[in-house]
């Protein structure tokens, strides 16, 4: 059977997307290597540096692997990503946010004091 | 109606059908995100739990496991041009670059797994610490999708090679590699935030 290639919004894949996101990726992972390894700066400083290529990269093979945004249906596959990503900021930083208040900033004597107040009153 | 009609028609209806089957499963690799992102968020609350043990900053090897992201991204290039030969029809090519992709994972599983292996025979394993349960829950995890991934690869190589390239064997190709791309954006996330993060003691 000769195969066949759809000329109904398929989207087209093309060689040199697949070059450009691989070389792209390729170029942020060892960045983010050798910063990693070589940079001695501020911790903090580094890992939003970190976290802005480990983004890049994300939305790199976002669009030019798993082609985001050129299907005719792209709204809706665009709609599920953003409900995904909101789901998981919430529950990423949420989750850091609770539990560094919780059960870092507390010492057990604060937590036996927050209680006995709150029995009072 | 001629036969040219016919047969555009024919093919604007199998493309139809096949973005319906695309779109659920985009929607089921984003519930899936959301499976990660539970993991992402038990390890960045317990990974300084150490329980005495040994942390982030001791345990990983960055050469090792950028030698792992590599082969990682490779694999996810070259299964889209695996997907790219599917587009034009090109069994043979097809085949091979399925054969890399498949090549190229089975190097990261084995040295994840070899990575695991050091991990608990020196006594590291997921019961001593917080930190070591999170870190294995959440790697192991992707590991574990790895191996479906190549099952699955395993099992389209075969299918394209008795049954060629039918619409129906494409239409699956584009879900493996949606499949496949998607475990490499996770990686970048682990690559990041368990190994990077880990190795400046964050």
């Amino acid at each position: 059977m000769k195969p066949v290639v759809s000329e109904h919004g398929e989207p087209r894949l093309s060689y040199g997307r697949y070059v450009a996101g691989f070389l792209g990726s390729v170029a942020l992972t060892v960045c983010a290597y050798l910063l990693a390894t070589h940079l001695s700066i501020d911790k903090n400083v580094l890992a939003v540096l970190l976290a802005v290529l480990a983004v890049s990269q994300f939305i790199l093979q976002m669009f030019l692997f798993l082609h985001v945004g050129e299907e005719r249906d792209s709204h809706l596959r665009l709609a599920a990503a953003g409900l995904m990503l909101a789901v998981v900021f919430i529950l990423i930083f949420g989750s850091i946010w609770i539990m560094n208040n919780l059960n870092y900033r507390m010492t057990p004597q604060q937590i036996n004091q927050y209680m006995q107040n709150q029995d009072s009153l | 109606m001629s036969d040219a009609t016919a047969v555009a028609i024919e093919l604007r209806r199998e493309h139809e059908a096949t973005e319906k089957t695309t779109i659920g499963f985009w929607v089921y690799l984003m519930t899936d995100c959301v499976l990660f992102a539970s993991l992402f968020a038990v390890y960045s609350v317990l990974h300084g739990n150490t329980f005495g043990g040994p942390d982030t900053h001791q345990l990983f090897k960055l050469p090792y496991v950028l030698t792992e992201t590599f082969a990682l991204l490779l694999s996810s290039f070259t299964c889209g041009l695996a997907m790219l030969a599917a587009q034009k029809g090109m069994k043979r090519e097809v085949l091979f670059w399925l054969g890399v992709t498949f090549l190229l994972g089975l190097t990261f599983l084995g040295l994840e797994l070899h990575e695991f292996r050091g991990l608990v025979l020196q006594g590291d394993s997921w019961r001593r610490s917080g930190f070591l349960s999170s870190y294995f829950v959440l790697v192991g995890t992707h590991g574990t999708h790895i191996t479906f991934g190549l099952i699955w690869m395993a099992i389209m190589g075969f299918y394209v090679w008795k049954k060629g390239l039918t619409a129906s064997v494409r239409k699956r190709l584009t879900l493996l590699s949606l499949f496949w791309h998607f475990l490499d954006v996770i990686w970048i996330f682990i690559f990041t935030i368990v190994y990077l993060y880990g190795s400046f003691g964050l």
